[in-house]
């Protein structure tokens, strides 16, 4: 569907015979195409806007490698600056308290929170030998709490039981002192679906946080989102304070760019990513290879690299 | 939207009292970008301005009335609700989508109009998938009063399908809405299985499903190109749904469907109950998305 990037450059650099160091005049038309080529992948534009500017500075006067063209020269520039833009090699979630560490899942209706706290459940328990107990704090989606409930006994971990008509807050409280007395190491905390600019929700999931005093607050986003990634993430983080990111649906063809988006707002790692529906589908991430990806081109990275 | 007047600020800070230039076109388009029109539509509907207005004095709110127009003479044509045709009995309305849009949702919505309407819905809880995907529907048909065939998870999707329509033409039912499990377009064996579920319901009626709703998450940026083609492509989709339209998110990208392939948008979601589904008007959306107050 998109051209790729390394078409687009070919059209550009095809012009330039020419070796040595990289002009500005080179660098700002390879740019233009690079910026194109982000916002195709949903890159929020103030992102893309800071990241052209940073690339810039990295590129004119670099000198080109003989076996690569001044194109290849400046994509291996920019791949190295979106891997960096996104993050440090996999951070792992930090359970360093006391225990119960409390882990708060939120984010957008749909995003795939429920899913992911099962997930990162399963993982915990069966992998790091963790006691996890996991609660669902939502009261308003139709069946929302049966199904985090179907979910834990599938994977045999065990679900706060279901006191209906018990609102989010008092739900969070029970929830760590079941996790402290019975002895649990971890307590997983799903929240309902909420919009950033529903102020009344978004107050509500604050107090939970005061209730629970989470170790890590994940903000779970789908892999799809577009531009309104930066909105999202903004908001979530100033007003509950975020500690990661999980990306959801990477398994689809989104080329990801929300990832750079959320990451560039927020600081906040992404820590970990869905990769399918199935409880087992999560994997740490890895901002070189989902660089590639919202780039589209991984083989003229690794091309230079080898060069 | 509630923030789409962002868009409407970005604009009257640009062009006030000046000339339509290279500098301020650049910036408009990227007002439309950032409203996930996508790069291509955004040059295309700027430039067409440019042409018109290049070089005159504009005032600010000249310059989002005319780019509203334009947005709204491309989406115009789409804007068809989806009416029941009593004559079909019952009609059936196939719900796909990609996971979490907000099909199941929406199936509580539309059944919510329709029983308004006073027809004789019935709902098949087709996810037999997703876990409580099911008692989810069964608390929407409890809600809205409407009978749900369901059998347990794990079930073959195609064969509730064939049980529901049985039913509902059993008792007269005038629609029945078929709920399916959320799916990846790049899926190719959830797609077939998709397929499977439409063969099957063609055995007992071969026009059906009579409509295949795609519902669209408005959150969702330029992967929405992939997912609406895939999915036209493999189960022809005959309209879109799009939900979420409540939040921040401006669903800037159906000018961009609206063009690319023309399919009906059916109504649009503004939030979790049940009356929170809306007409899709051409006007009211493009004036929203620039930022303008809808008279
Ligand atoms: N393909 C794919 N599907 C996923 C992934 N994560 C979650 N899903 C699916 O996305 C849909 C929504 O997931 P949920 O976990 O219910 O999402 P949620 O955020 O809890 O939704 P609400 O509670 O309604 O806000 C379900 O169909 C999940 O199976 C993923 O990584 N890949
Ligand atoms: N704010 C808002 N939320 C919505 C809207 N439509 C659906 N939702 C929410 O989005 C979440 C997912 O909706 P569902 O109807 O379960 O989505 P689905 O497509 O059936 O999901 P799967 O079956 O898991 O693929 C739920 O929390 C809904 O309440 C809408 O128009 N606005
Ligand atoms: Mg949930
Ligand atoms: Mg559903």
């Amino acid at each position: 569907m998109f051209d790729s990037l390394q078409d687009r450059l070919g059209s550009v650099f095809d012009k330039l015979k020419r070796r040595g160091a990289l002009s500005e005049a080179d660098v700002t038309a390879a740019l233009r195409e690079v910026r194109v080529a982000l916002l195709e992948a949903d890159v929020a534009l103030p992102v893309v806007k800071d990241f052209i500017e940073k690339v810039k500075v990295e590129a004119v006067g670099q000198d080109v490698l003989k076996s690569v063209t001044p194109g290849q020269m400046v994509v291996k520039i920019v791949n190295d600056q979106l891997s960096e833009m996104l993050g440090a090699d996999h951070v792992a979630l930090n359970l360093q308290v006391t225990p119960p560490a409390v882990i708060m899942m939120v984010g957008l209706q749909g995003s795939g929170k429920t899913t992911s706290t099962a997930k990162i459940s399963k993982r915990l328990s069966e992998k790091e030998r963790k006691k996890v107990l996991m609660a669902s704090l939502d009261v308003r989606r139709p069946a929302a709490q049966e199904q985090l409930a179907v979910l834990g006994a599938q994977i045999g971990v065990r679900t706060l039981n279901i006191v209906p008509g018990e609102q989010p807050v008092a739900i969070a409280k029970r929830a760590v002192q079941t996790g402290a007395l019975e002895g649990f190491d971890v307590v997983m905390l799903d929240t309902a679906g909420r919009l950033a600019i529903d102020e009344e929700l978004m107050a509500e999931v604050a107090s939970v946080r005061d209730a629970a005093k989470p170790a890590e607050t994940l903000l779970v986003a789908d892999a799809m989102t577009g531009q309104d990634a930066v909105n999202v993430a903004d908001t979530f983080n100033q007003k509950i304070g975020l500690s990661g990111i999980v990306m959801t649906r990477m398994d689809g063809d989104a080329r990801g760019g929300a990832a750079l988006s959320m990451r560039a707002v927020t600081g906040c790692p992404i820590k970990l990513i869905g990769v399918g529906e199935k409880l087992d589908e999560l994997e740490d991430f890895h901002p070189s290879r989902v660089a590639s990806r919202i780039l589209g081109m991984g083989d003229v990275v690794s091309l230079v690299e080898k060069a | 939207s509630r923030s789409s007047s962002k868009l409407g600020e970005g604009i009257g800070g640009i062009f006030t009292k000046k000339k339509l230039d290279d500098e301020s076109i650049e910036e408009l388009e990227e007002l439309l970008i950032t409203s996930d029109l996508g790069v291509t539509t955004a040059t295309r509907l700027t430039e067409n301005l440019a042409k018109t207005r290049f070089n005159k004095d504009v005032e600010p709110h000249e310059v989002s009335e005319a780019l509203a127009a334009d947005i709204a003479t491309i989406l115009e044509p789409v804007a068809t609700p989806l009416e029941v045709d009593k004559s079909k009995s019952p009609h059936i309305i196939l719900m796909v989508g990609v996971n979490g849009s907000g099909k199941t949702t929406t199936i509580g919505k539309l059944a919510t109009q329709y029983k308004a309407q006073g027809l004789n819905v019935t709902l098949a809880a087709g996810d037999t998938f997703r876990a409580a995907a099911i008692e989810q529907l069964q608390i929407w048909g409890e809600r809205t009063g409407c009978p749900v065939v369901a059998k347990e998870t794990g079930s073959d999707a195609a064969g509730l399908a064939y049980e529901a329509i049985e039913r509902a033409r059993s008792e007269n039912a005038d629609v029945v809405l078929i709920d399916t499990a959320g799916r990846l377009h790049n899926k190719s064996d959830l797609m077939s299985e998709l397929q499977k579920v439409i063969r099957v319901i063609k055995k007992l009626d071969e026009n059906a499903p009579h409509d295949v709703v795609l519902v669209l998450d408005a959150t969702t940026g330029q992967n929405a190109v992939s997912q609406v083609g895939t999915f036209k492509e493999l189960v022809d989709v005959t309209g879109l749904v799009v939900t979420k339209l409540d939040g921040s998110a401006r669903g800037g990208i159906l000018v961009a469907l609206a063009e690319k392939f023309g399919l009906p948008v059916h109504a649009i979601g503004v939030g979790e109950t049940a009356d929170d589904l809306r007409p899709f008007t051409a006007k009211d959306f493009s004036r929203s998305l620039m930022g303008l107050d809808n008279t």
